[in-house]
């Protein structure tokens, strides 16, 4: 309801959401430094959503900082890059976030080496076609930096029949804790400049958006200093607000368009990039280079050197955390941000182009919500005012229980949830209730394909 | 070298909570009806003080012992019992014998409650539940209000202390509550009375003032859904209102309706009940309209002066329907999808 009184005074946001503790100020002042190279990196081949890069490069190659070392396996698939100078000691498993084993190179950094970055032949927004930024982007390894993994060009390759109007530069970065997107708009607002006419050669869009949340005023003025006369780019400030960096809610909040269920932006005409993603190819493109390196907050309540970091792919968590210092009692290290962010099984694990975040907490902030009493339902409709994409999450809850999954996907929109975690975050009974969403979506899943499986014989 | 504590934990995001819980909303509401209690007592004295304890003790008891019985930890801890004590003792007469008290509030808990699965699977308002089958078992007791004793801190009517099984005899003259005097003699009762509470009627039902105090409490703490009060009292006043004024001498004002019998008190502390009451915004005004027309239905036309009770029940009752019409409209579905 104050949502729609705020529309009326202009305010852009989208309805419900939630309010968490920002917890940005440990980190938000501090310029992004290098990091050291850790004695062994570990670089899976498949840090994005898609089919893993082929490696182009055998066990004992010695490789150069930047060098394309796995080619992209057909088009839902990009290229890994060295992120060192070294060599490979080994291709074998190595864990991912999600628990199972994957391929990677264990490369070993020389230490002696200047660790200068192999350069390529540049690619100028304004000499190449579509076709070949997006195969430049491919080849530079660019996915989507906050978070998803998705690969960039992939999503910027606007299908027959469709067309994109509108580009939304995501700045938002309201999962708490993180500020790299925040730390590279203030520091890189340049980059991100330069990465845009990339972006609107690719998709032939008119306009701009540039979506920043009013905690970063900083980074909106730095963004707006930068702004090239030239180009359509308009810097918005949004409100705080979590899960602004949804696409959904960002079109809805700066357009006033719904995205159908089941869609993509693309459906309205926009297609939505983060603006680390943007600097990066801003950064990348006009020097041939591939992505070997990204930004990353470390922190937490359980780390002492706090930080906005450029950390080389293939860092493992545990040399992270050796370099900054910790409590010594760490419970939990959150890769990403707390609200969406996956808990680490191991330190062994490293970090990839995905990784947004490393927050490390211990027993005094895990204990209170891994203890916390689970009660019954009570019914008082905080999950169903905070979801933002206006699903009945205690209704689903409680089908969830009973294993009803295929009433939650076709009468209450399962499907749609995004697993933002608000519901869960505001239940006053504790209720897991994004979890067993992820739990009830999985099963249906499998159910559908046993189906599928069952109707092809 | 980094040092774990033991392990890492592994759990599924959300890493963060917000801080209220449960028990936390559920002590916040005994708080906000403690003002009303403290003046119940002020007001009727002793005897209505060994009613609300007589409630809350039981009540707890009740729902300690069924879960002991049962075999299962005890949910006294989440506050939800004491607040269904506090309430159950607040919409009985001051007088009413402590027998009857303890039978009620073991049939609110035991079955309003306990049978029904506990702490949010009750269909009905507990507390209510338990006024309910004493108004049918004992409806001369239950409509009794004596007169306030002068001594009220010294004395108790006798009724108080009457022995089970045994028809309570009531001393001094009885008085009826201002609905009843409405309803049969036609005399309304000031509305500065009925405000501070200086008049007859149920142990905590007659101070508006500290009931809106302590639903503005949980308001403001976002422990309490606003629609459902003022919903209700808007409905009620202006169905009221537009009697009035077709005819002033047969039904009266809507102020005297809104401050007079159970209706603030219902209003503000059991409809609210998250539990009984629907999820989405509109499923809430759509219960609240409908108890808030039961309620001026059952006043007006009804056997009884007062309708509260039942109109708070039937909304609970169709809580459920409600909820499977109003289902929040998902986003980017620009139609309600039918069920295939």
């Amino acid at each position: 309801m104050f949502d729609a009184v705020k529309h009326l005074f202009g305010v852009k946001t989208f309805a419900h959401g939630i309010h968490p503790p920002d917890s940005k100020n440990d980190t938000k002042e501090l310029a992004i430094h290098q990091f050291p190279f850790a004695e062994l990196l570990i670089v899976p081949f498949s840090q994005h959503i898609g089919k893993p890069a082929i490696p182009i490069v055998g066990e004992g190659a010695e490789v150069t900082r930047g060098q394309m070392i796995a080619k992209p396996d057909g088009f839902m698939s990009v290229a890994i890059h060295a992120p060192a100078t070294g060599v490979i000691r080994s291709i074998s498993l190595t864990p991912a976030i999600n628990g199972k084993m994957t391929p990677g190179f264990f490369l070993e950094p020389y230490t002696a080496s200047t660790q200068e970055v192999m350069e390529g032949p540049p690619v100028m927004p304004d000499t190449a076609s579509s076709e070949e930024i997006l195969s430049a982007i491919q080849n530079a390894g660019v996915v989507g930096l906050g978070g998803a993994g998705f690969p960039t060009h992939a999503k910027l390759k606007v299908p027959e029949g469709k067309s994109v109007d509108a580009l939304i530069i995501n700045g938002a970065e309201c999962e708490p804790y993180l500020t790299t997107d925040h730390r590279v708009m203030l520091e890189h607002a340049e980059d991100v400049m330069k990465g845009i006419p990339y972006l609107l050669r690719a998709t032939g869009a008119k306009t701009v958006v540039i979506a920043v949340e009013s905690n970063k005023p900083d980074a909106a003025a730095a963004l707006r200093k930068a702004l090239p006369a030239d180009l359509p780019i308009t810097v918005e400030v949004l409100p705080v607000k979590y899960p602004q960096g949804a696409e959904k809610m960002l079109v809805s909040a700066l357009l006033g368009r719904e995205i159908p269920s089941g869609g993509l932006p693309l459906d309205v005409g926009v297609i939505c990039t983060n603006v680390g993603t943007t600097a990066e190819i801003g950064h990348l493109l006009p020097r041939g280079m591939g992505l070997y390196e990204r930004v990353i907050t470390v922190g937490g309540p359980a780390v002492k050197k706090k930080g906005n970091y450029r950390i080389p792919i293939g860092t493992p968590l545990r040399y992270i955390l050796d370099t900054v210092g910790t409590e010594d009692d760490i419970t939990t290290v959150v890769m990403g941000g707390p609200m969406m962010g996956a808990a680490a099984s191991s330190l062994d694990i490293s970090i990839t182009k995905g990784s947004t975040g490393v927050i490390a907490f211990t027993h005094r902030e895990t204990g209170r919500v891994n203890e916390i009493h689970e009660y019954p339902c009570i019914k008082c409709g905080a999950c169903v005012d905070a979801c933002p994409i206006f699903l009945n999450p205690s209704q689903l809850g409680i089908l969830a229980s009973k294993e009803q999954y295929e009433t939650m996907v076709d009468e209450f929109h399962l499907r749609d949830c995004f697993e933002c975690g608000c519901c869960t975050f505001v239940c006053p009974s504790h209720i897991p209730l994004v979890q067993k969403f992820r739990v009830a979506k999985a099963a249906s899943r499998k159910a559908q394909a046993k189906a599928a499986a069952e109707a092809a014989k | 070298m980094t040092r774990l504590a033991k392990t890492l934990t592994i759990r599924s995001s959300p890493h963060i909570r917000a801080t209220s819980g449960v028990d936390s909303i559920m002590f916040n509401v005994v708080l906000a009806m403690l003002p009303v209690c403290f003046y119940a007592v002020y007001i009727f004295g002793m005897a209505a003080f060994l009613v609300l304890a007589t409630s809350v003790v039981t009540c707890v008891l009740t729902e300690h012992l069924l879960c002991r019985i049962n075999g299962k930890a005890t949910t006294i801890g989440d506050w939800s019992v004491v607040i269904t004590g506090v309430l159950y003792g607040l919409t009985l007469p001051p007088s009413l014998p402590l027998w009857m008290v303890v039978a009620g509030g073991v049939i609110a808990v035991g079955v309003g409650k306990y049978l029904f699965g506990g702490l949010g699977y009750n269909t009905f308002n507990v507390a209510l539940v338990g006024r309910a089958i004493l108004q049918a078992a004992f409806p001369a007791a239950m409509t009794t209000w004596p007169d306030a004793p002068v001594n009220r801190f010294g004395s108790l009517p006798s009724s108080t202390l009457a022995l089970p099984l045994t028809k309570p005899i009531y001393d001094g003259v009885s008085s009826a509550t201002p609905l009843a005097d409405w309803k049969f003699n036609q005399v309304a009762a000031e509305t500065g009375d009925l405000f501070m509470g200086t008049i007859s009627g149920s142990t905590g039902e007659t101070c508006a003032l500290l009931i809106l105090i302590g639903g503005i409490y949980l308001v403001a703490r976002r422990m309490m859904n606003w629609r459902i009060p003022v919903v209700i009292l808007a409905t009620v006043a202006i169905a009221t209102g537009i009697l009035h004024l077709v005819d002033p001498e047969r039904y009266a004002s809507p102020t005297f309706m809104l401050f007079s019998g159970g209706l603030m008190l219902g209003a503000v502390f059991m409809a609210s009940d998250m539990v009984g009451s629907p999820i989405t915004h509109w499923g809430t005004v759509i219960y609240s309209v409908l108890i808030g027309l039961l309620v001026v239905l059952i006043r007006v036309w009804g056997g009884m002066p007062e309708g509260v009770m039942y109109a708070i029940l039937i909304g609970n009752a169709a809580t459920p329907q409600i909820d499977s019409w109003i289902q929040p409209k998902v986003y980017g579905t620009s139609t309600r999808r039918a069920a295939t």
